[in-house]
């Protein structure tokens, strides 16, 4: 009796002791593939989530914004080099749009169509999107490129191998070699200041107030009120980066 | 960074409409067009070599060696270019050690190591075991030692483990050949999968890539088949190279139905990029795409290998044909890779504007370290072709065909 009562016991284990190791291997097999779900699973939101609002109808393309990031930040002044930037549109009565950018706008704008053939004309100013599934993060090879727990986009300088897939990755355009550093560099929606309780250097310098930053979360905050007293959109919406900059009055026309 | 200044406002002043102040450095030049290439006729060689192994086609018996010999001198290089275009490449190693597991090129390193180690390297390791033995024996001064390391100390030629040599390289060849597939399918999803631009962002990269690569390796081993034998001062088997020019035929079809049916999907859909991808078509890659890539590259090696499966020229004609279908073959697989990798950064993320691509000759992305990268595969094949020579492997009987 006793032998077979061991013998039984025997097998019970190897056989635990089998599902355990399959649980295991196949686990270990399955969880990597969990990685190609990175845009489709949406982080939990705890504490600051930084993001910013832009009234395109107040900015004026004064450029003052570009100067300010440009000096906060050391950012060549040479014109391919920008952290924000801003566009001016014009849509003529053709229904044809123009686009332009001189200088990334730091030195403010000149109407290049004629007055009689614009059917209308807006500024709109660019920056990081500060995703909430950013492209860049998740083609980052060695994790250079993250996102910081209140959802600011950062780049470690140190560990960027400078391969610019994010670069590639980034629908807006955003990212660049800094010719200095020469890894990659980005809007950093001046988290040397946020974090200290300052706002951005293009919020604080913009004479209309069409730059609002803020805390998403923060439901006293003045984006949190922003974003409920108007209708906004975000730039691309359809390819689903979840994207914390909200514009106002956007014009389907801008991409 | 005053001639990369200089460079860029070259450039500045050569945009056409608007496109974002950042895009104006165009970020992934020659070198990674010559990454996807060399990846592909790696890729392509292994699968030929493959099909003469796991499907015992006899007939290509005579390339068999070339195209892994072929397959290792090109692997080795394929990570150079890569390596060669990072801002920070002594930092290369990182990718290795933390990689991002939700990239797709952190993975690169992996696949690439699984290739070359498990599979390319331990084939030809069986494959030369023998020879290994028997050449340490015969062979005088360096070689006996290189040789006698190469066999790893296992110096064991009885007919009972020549016929494990076989399995277990049997057993390898099939587990290369999904590796293959792999190695490659991944490389198109390095591209397929950007979302951000239209032109890359396809479901179909990494099978059109796959395809396209089994075309460039079938005409690599074609090409490289015929020098050899040239310099060798024999005549190469023409079976072999019928045979060859038939599998190149049946994939080419393949690679430009597949290629086709993308850019018909394109056209059918119209979505928001369209118009700026027809400009783009139409103008900047208008002699790359349609001239090189489609004609040249395409259309031409299809009808001359078309008319040889229904009316076969003398032996000289068809020998000399199918050795210029191997170089614009090889040439039109290399501006598809310019067209996804160049044409896909020439056309800005706003749609409104295209940049320009100026190749620059010298520096770390220049002209010349790309022609140096892309003979020194070549280099490599040649000394590999010294060391380990098929035509003196023991078992191996010349085939010709007079």
């Amino acid at each position: 009796m006793g032998v077979k009562k061991t013998k039984t016991d025997r097998r019970e284990f190897l056989e635990k002791l089998a599902i355990i190791a399959g649980g295991v291997i196949a686990v270990s097999i399955v969880k990597p593939f969990g990685s190609i779900l990175f845009a489709a699973v949406k982080r939990p939101e705890t504490g600051p989530w930084y993001g910013m609002g832009i009234n395109i109808s107040k900015c004026i393309g004064c450029g003052n914004c570009v100067k300010a990031c440009k000096s906060e930040n050391d950012i060549p002044n040479e014109p391919f080099f920008f952290r924000t930037w801003v566009e001016q549109y014009t849509i003529k009565n053709d229904e044809t749009v123009v686009v332009e950018s001189p200088n990334g706008g730091m030195d403010g704008f000149s109407q290049s169509v004629p007055d009689e053939e614009i059917f209308r004309s807006f500024f709109v100013p660019k920056l990081c999107n500060q995703c909430a599934h950013s492209p860049c993060v998740q083609v980052c090879p060695v994790g250079a490129t993250f996102e910081s727990p209140e959802g600011v986009v950062l780049v470690d300088s140190k560990y960027c191998l400078g391969c610019r897939y994010c670069i590639q990755a980034c629908p807006y355009g955003t990212r660049f070699i800094n010719p200095v550093t020469n890894v990659v560099d980005k809007c950093t929606l001046c988290y040397h200041r946020i974090m200290n309780g300052q706002s951005t250097a293009c919020a604080l310098v913009c004479p209309t107030g069409a730059r609002i930053f803020g805390d998403i979360n923060d439901e006293e905050g003045e984006l949190h009120a922003f974003l409920k007293e108007n209708i906004t959109h975000v730039l691309k919406a359809h390819l689903n980066t979840g994207s914390k900059v909200y514009y106002k009055d956007l014009s389907p026309n801008v991409h | 960074m005053e001639n990369h200044f200089e460079h860029l406002y070259e450039v500045l002043s050569k945009v056409d409409g608007y496109i974002y102040p950042n895009e104006i450095e165009l970020h992934w030049s020659i070198l990674i067009v010559l990454y996807p290439y060399i990846t592909g006729l790696v890729a392509g060689a292994f699968i030929l070599a493959s099909l003469e192994r796991v499907f015992n086609v006899k007939v290509l018996k005579p390339t068999y060696h070339l195209s892994l010999i072929a397959a290792l001198a090109f692997l080795l290089t394929a990570t150079l270019p890569l390596i060669f275009h990072l801002t920070q490449p002594q930092r290369f190693f990182e990718i290795m050690i933390t990689p991002n597991p939700t990239s797709a090129m952190a993975i690169f390193g992996f696949v690439y190591m699984w290739y070359l180690m498990v599979v390319l390297l331990l084939e030809i390791w069986f494959d030369y075991r023998k020879d290994f033995v028997l050449w340490a024996r015969e062979s005088k001064g360096i070689k006996k030692w290189i040789y006698t390391i190469l066999t790893l100390g296992v110096t064991d030629i009885s007919p009972k483990a020549l016929k494990w040599d076989e399995k277990i390289g049997y057993f390898v060849t099939v587990i290369g050949i999904p590796s293959a597939f792999l190695l490659h399918g991944y490389v198109g999803f390095i591209f397929g999968s950007i979302k951000a631009n239209p032109w890359w962002s396809s479901v179909m990269m990494p099978v059109i890539f796959l395809f396209s690569a089994m075309v460039s390796g079938i005409a690599l081993v074609l090409f490289l088949y015929m020098i050899v034998s040239f310099i060798r001062k024999i005549p190469s088997d023409m079976k072999c190279l019928d045979t060859i020019g038939q599998y190149l035929f049946y994939i080419l079809i393949l690679d430009f139905t597949l290629e086709a049916l993308d850019q018909i999907h394109r056209f059918y859909e119209a979505e928001e990029s369209f118009a700026t991808l027809q400009m783009l078509m139409s103008g900047k890659l208008y002699i790359t795409l349609f001239i090189i890539q489609i004609l040249i590259g395409t259309v031409i090696p299809l009808i001359a290998l078309g008319l040889f499966q229904f009316y076969k020229p003398a032996e000289k004609i068809r020998r000399i044909t199918y050795f210029i279908i191997s170089i614009v073959v090889l040439v039109g697989i290399f501006f598809m890779r310019w067209n996804v990798v160049i044409g896909g950064q020439l056309f800005s993320k706003s749609f409104y504007g295209f940049t320009n691509f100026k190749l620059i000759l010298a520096g770390q992305e220049g002209l010349f370290v790309s022609l140096m990268l892309l003979a020194l595969p070549f280099a490599i094949f040649a000394f590999l072709l010294w060391l380990l020579p098929p035509w003196k492997k023991h078992d191996i009987i010349e085939v010709s065909d007079d």
